[in-house]
């Protein structure tokens, strides 16, 4: 680092002005993980909140399984007596509109992603406030994008064309959503009630039916005989996000977006330590010259290209997270550390990378060349 | 004419306690019909605490000389030792070492890292070699006093006036003790007055430490300066 720490102290503007790409990059990079995120949470975070490790759709639904899977009360308790199978029990998914008729907001517009489930099952909620839910009483446990829209325990809420009546017994003060919509817990009945838009008695048939069986599997458990056997095929969890709606599109497009920066970032690294190298062809000559060798004069490139990306992408990084935390609840956006630590990370790497093609041209200077009128 | 090889003293003394011995040297650039004879085989022999001057026209093979002799370059035949040592039997590797630890080289016009002190430049040469302790740091001051520089110290290149960054070139090739000095075109870039100042110290430094030392010039008036001098005709040494 002797020549590497002198030379940026005394080209300082240029690499400051390189810097300064670096750290603007990181910015980027931090808010849009930060992004990426929030529109993962808002699609799939209900989703993730179940304590299960995979879900059985009906083996027709091949995508979209939430709304196009329906499973029976023989699937689930085949599943519950198959061997590796610690738990199976019914899980209901459906999207539902409706309106505050009881209560402070009344006339409000809600939409709701309904879960249902047995109320004494692990997957159902434990609210902050209010009740828990109860066998057929009606009643739900809303999230806090619910709450946030003036809806408060206590309140009663009719669906829209079924005109189901719902009543909020809990809330749990988390945001829970699906596909971008706060998630309300029901009974499994509720559910059925919401789903085919039935008011009153239930028919037979519907009592028996659910979207999915919501699974929690030994490790390594082989369940292809009991998927052969009632007909489903069982996806991991976090399988089962892209079956949430938008979830796939949006995933991939921030991917997309954040591939192309860090390939710019990294082309750009690459650019200015290539015309930095090719301006210190006659220094590098002199070097070697001296009798430095190769990997010594390297080494001092690499380390000024470390150090160079290394602070810009701190700097960068900090601002980003000052920035993005002022954007936390206005838009879905949310900060993980390890999200962040991978943008960071892979904009040091790539940008490292990049700078290695362009120092490379180092091996191939002639100290032949620092003889005579070079200069 | 190869007449240095048969000086009894100077090969002795280059052979056996160091200094420079070139014996028979032949470089051939490029092939083919295009070749260029560039040395002619050469002979040399510099004994330590001598200042040779090597005299020619541009084109004449002279920078050929000190490219070989400071194992920029591997000649096509012939020998070149360096303190002892046969700089034409080492590896890549082994040539680059010896350069760094045996070969004071003072570029054309200097060749000073911008980015560096003065003092810094002077100390580079023990970096690179892993040996920038407090000795150095004491040598490097006793240089730039020797070469009158103590005001400058912390003066990077742009600041130095030509002559000044001459002497920094010089100081900055003897901070490694070396065996052999080798100076190409010291004066190209300075005054008649300056020239005369900066090849007298040349020779100064080059007896008061025993370095073997070569200066190539096309400048004929700096070269009564030397202790001998050798005219460079066409790759011949005569």
């Amino acid at each position: 680092m002797f020549l590497a720490l002198r030379d940026l102290r005394f080209a300082r503007g240029r690499f400051a002005l390189m810097g300064a790409v670096v750290a603007l990059i990181a910015v980027l990079g931090v808010l849009l993980s930060g992004l990426a995120s929030g529109l993962a949470d808002a699609g799939v975070s209900g989703l993730r909140a179940l304590p299960v490790t995979h879900m059985a759709f009906d083996e027709k639904a091949t995508s979209e399984q939430f709304s196009r899977s329906t499973v029976e009360q023989e699937d689930w308790q085949e599943w519950s007596g198959a061997p590796g199978v610690e738990r199976a029990e019914p899980f209901g998914n459906t999207l539902a509109d409706a309106q505050v008729t009881q209560g402070a907001e009344k006339g409000e517009q809600v939409n709701l992603a309904v879960f249902g489930m047995a109320p004494d099952s692990p997957l159902a909620p434990s609210p902050t406030r209010g009740r828990g839910l109860e066998d057929g009483g009606g009643g739900i446990v809303i999230t806090r994008e619910i709450a946030d829209l003036g809806v408060e325990v206590g309140d009663v809420l009719t669906a829209d064309k079924s005109e189901v009546r719902l009543k909020v017994v809990g809330l749990v003060d988390e945001t829970v959503s699906y596909g971008h919509i706060g998630v309300a817990y029901a009974d499994l009945d509720t559910w059925r009630h919401l789903h085919y838009g039935l008011p009153g008695d239930l028919p037979e048939a519907a009592r028996r039916q659910a979207t999915a069986v919501a699974l929690t599997l030994e490790d390594g458990a082989d369940v292809v005989a009991v998927e052969k056997a009632t007909a489903t095929r069982a996806d991991t969890k976090e399988a089962t996000f892209g079956a949430s709606p938008g979830y796939t599109a949006e995933s991939s497009t921030m991917a997309l977006i954040k591939g192309f920066l860090y390939a710019i970032s990294a082309l750009v690294v690459g650019a200015f330590f290539t015309v930095w190298t090719v301006q210190r062809k006659a220094e590098i000559a002199l070097l070697k010259a001296l009798g430095a060798p190769t990997g010594y004069i390297l080494r001092d490139a690499l380390a000024q290209v470390v150090a160079v990306l290394v602070g810009a992408t701190a700097l960068g990084t900090a601002i980003g997270l000052a920035l993005g935390s002022t954007m936390i609840g206005k838009a879905p956006f949310s900060l993980s550390a390890p999200a962040v630590a991978t943008s960071s990370g892979l904009l040091i790497g790539l940008g490292t990378v990049g700078a290695v093609v362009a120092v490379r041209r180092i091996t191939a200077v002639d100290p032949l060349t620092a003889l005579g009128a070079t200069r | 004419m190869t007449t240095s090889a048969t000086d009894h003293r100077a090969a002795s003394d280059a052979a056996g306690s160091g200094g420079l011995r070139l014996l028979d040297v032949t470089l051939t650039l490029g092939d083919g019909d295009t070749a260029v004879t560039a040395l002619d085989h050469v002979g040399l022999n510099v004994a330590p605490g001598e200042f040779v001057a090597v005299v020619g026209p541009s084109g004449s093979g002279k920078s050929s000389l000190l490219a070989v002799a400071g194992g920029l370059q591997r000649p096509t035949s012939g020998t070149v030792h360096i303190a002892g040592t046969e700089l034409t039997a080492l590896s890549d590797k082994e040539r680059t070492a010896a350069r760094r630890r045996h070969i004071g080289f003072v570029f054309q016009q200097s060749n000073l890292l911008p980015s560096l002190t003065v003092r810094e430049q002077l100390l580079l040469p023990l970096h690179i070699d892993g040996r920038l302790d407090a000795a150095a740091r004491a040598r490097a001051d006793e240089l730039i006093e020797a070469v009158g520089l103590s005001h400058r110290a912390g003066s990077r290149p742009h600041q130095l006036s030509g002559g000044e960054r001459q002497r920094t070139g010089l100081a900055r090739a003897l901070m490694t003790s070396p065996a052999v000095l080798l100076v190409d075109e010291p004066t190209s870039a300075l005054d008649r007055f300056r020239s005369t100042e900066a090849v007298r110290l040349i020779a100064e430094q080059t007896h008061e430490r025993g370095t073997a030392t070569v200066m190539v010039t096309h400048d004929t008036a700096i070269m009564n300066t030397a202790d001998r001098v050798y005219e460079m005709v066409d790759g011949r040494l005569s």
